[in-house]
């Protein structure tokens, strides 16, 4: 209980990432939303990196969620531009209605 | 070892709650806010595994730049949230399904004993050759020497990204006065000079 170890932080981090798919699923409809879930479970595998970095005494994993950490950006940078141009074509930002390109 | 067993379970307590109030909040400002909560306990969480450099990369780049952006998106945006909440009470069981299986798969699988040697391979000799530096150190020398093309390579994924995302925004607005740089270098001295002889006494 007062040792804290390996598995006290990967169980926060699983718990994290639960909480971010449960978000996706629960908000089907906001794009907003589903981009901040996505960034809760990035952050939830930084969180797994780095415990895994701390326990095994390797610095590699924190090298590995500095790379994440930049994807991650960039993967917001790009989906909020997405969102503001759809929204500027279609008024709204309901997943629902994003299925223009469907055959 | 109590303050630090205390502390992480504030962190990570706060850590959760601040989470699932991302999901379920109504407004998006408040998810936005409460995911810069989140971010400020991974970071506290991060200091405590002595990820110094990371926790502070967190709080820099996620709550300065990307939480930032994400609150100008949801004031830009000028959408009626009560009507995209509607489907949430749908959708909530089938979510919670899922969300407790995948939970009780992970939470078995870290429990499930895994075996945690002491540090291996090259990279982590090389540390252990050296233990006498500070995080940041540690980081900035395994990242300038071992990963220095994967470090080029991440800074592109920004520039691309950067790049991307002033063109996808960017729109030609009519009515707007532009500078046309071709025009402007083409222009001539005999074409936009004229010498009039003005006479003593008379206007143009």
């Amino acid at each position: 209980m007062w040792e804290i170890g390996l598995g006290h932080y990967l169980t926060v981090a699983a718990i994290l990432f639960t909480i971010g798919i449960f978000g996706i699923f629960l908000n089907r409809k906001n794009v907003i939303i589903i981009l901040m879930s996505v960034e809760l479970m990035l952050l939830a595998v930084n969180i797994n990196f780095v415990a895994f970095s701390w326990a095994l005494q390797d610095l590699v994993g924190q090298i590995f969620t500095m790379f994440v950490l930049t994807v991650a950006a960039a993967e917001a940078a790009i989906g909020l531009a997405i969102l503001v141009i759809y929204f500027r074509n279609r008024g709204s930002i309901e997943v629902e209605d994003i299925n223009v390109m469907k055959g | 070892m109590v303050v630090q067993a205390l502390a992480f379970y504030a962190f990570a307590a706060v850590l959760i709650s601040a989470g699932i109030m991302v999901v379920v909040s109504k407004n998006p400002v408040h998810s936005v806010l409460f995911l810069i909560l989140c971010f400020f306990n991974a970071a506290g969480l991060f200091v405590m595994m002595g990820a110094e450099f990371l926790a502070m990369i967190l709080v820099i780049v996620y709550v300065g730049a990307v939480a930032v952006l994400f609150l100008f998106v949801v004031m830009m945006l000028d959408v009626n949230f009560t009507e995209l909440r509607e489907g949430f009470a749908r959708y909530l069981p089938i979510g919670l399904v899922i969300g407790v299986v995948l939970l009780i798969e992970l939470i078995v699988l870290v429990s499930g004993a895994i075996p945690i040697g002491k540090a291996s391979g090259p990279v982590a000799k090389a540390i252990a050759k050296q233990p006498s530096g500070h995080n940041t150190e540690m980081i900035g020398r395994l990242l300038y020497t071992d990963y220095f093309y994967l470090f080029q390579a991440a800074g592109m994924v920004l520039l691309v990204a950067m790049i991307g995302a002033i063109v996808l925004t960017h729109r030609r607005r009519d009515g707007v006065r532009r500078q046309s740089i071709a025009k402007q270098t083409a222009r001539k001295s005999s074409e936009s000079i004229r010498v009039v002889d003005v006479k003593p006494g008379e206007g143009l």
